[in-house]
């Protein structure tokens, strides 16, 4: 059986799909996978998925598109220089929520769904036991099923892996 | 073609038609012959490159307004 090692290193909606959607897919063709949550990844194994926002701050490959409206205007790119993005409270929020909407209308599943479909389908989830003491977060905070573990541990998997990304 | 199962993925984006085609599977037996419709353009390739790593074989993959259809023979 070939063998994926993936560690996961991003906090933010949109870094949470690649880990996800690479562990399912291999989990389907057969491959015994293996995902280290470390640093701001431990956001992803977080109860409540609500957690994960998405910034366009910063970010000049996101498209800001809106997910409603005639085809014209779901075509518009609204550039919005970063001084008024960083400026206008709820900026990021208005942004994950358009994000969302764009998800779901375009038949993308949720993180939430995604992380069920890799636990069923047997996806090992490990975390790095040193960043949840380190963000100050506690066992209860994370769903249920994850291994607490130092990076030794990764590596028994990651060693004998046929792939190993870093995400 | 006769079948054994539907399945009707339309709609739904990359995984998530391979991995319910995979779900699907698991619930029939070897031999047996599972439908997927999907409208995924990305769905072609990837119905071959799953069959291919699991050694389902997929029987036929055609194109109908809009619609992806895939018959897929159980290992």
């Amino acid at each position: 059986m070939k063998k994926l090692a993936i560690i996961a290193t991003k906090g933010t909606l949109d870094w949470a799909y690649p880990p996800y959607i690479l562990a399912s897919t291999a989990a389907a063709l057969g491959y015994e996978v293996q995902i280290f949550f470390t640093f701001y990844g431990l956001q992803l194994v977080r109860k409540d998925t609500s957690c994960l926002k998405v910034s366009p701050l910063g970010n000049p490959g996101m498209p800001m598109k809106m997910p409603f409206g005639p085809k014209w205007f779901r075509g518009i790119n609204w550039n919005i220089p970063n001084i008024i993005q960083a400026n206008i409270p709820g900026f990021e929020t208005l942004a994950t929520a358009l994000m969302k909407q764009t998800i779901a209308n375009n038949g993308v599943a949720t993180i939430a769904d995604l992380r069920e479909m890799c636990q069923e389908a047997e996806v090992k989830f490990l975390a790095c036991q040193m960043t949840v003491e380190l963000f100050g977060f506690e066992h209860s905070d994370f769903i249920d099923g994850i291994d607490y573990v130092g990076a030794a541990s990764f590596f028994e998997f990651a060693g004998e892996s046929d792939i190993c990304l870093y995400i | 073609m006769n079948f054994d199962k539907e399945l009707d993925a339309s709609g739904l984006n990359c995984p998530l038609p391979i991995l319910r085609t995979k779900k699907a599977l698991a619930e029939l037996t070897a031999g047996q012959v599972l439908k997927v419709i999907a409208t995924d353009p990305g769905s072609v390739k990837d119905m071959q490159a799953f069959a291919k790593q699991t050694g389902n074989e997929l029987l036929s993959s055609t194109q109908e307004g809009g619609k992806y259809q895939f018959f897929m023979k159980k290992k």
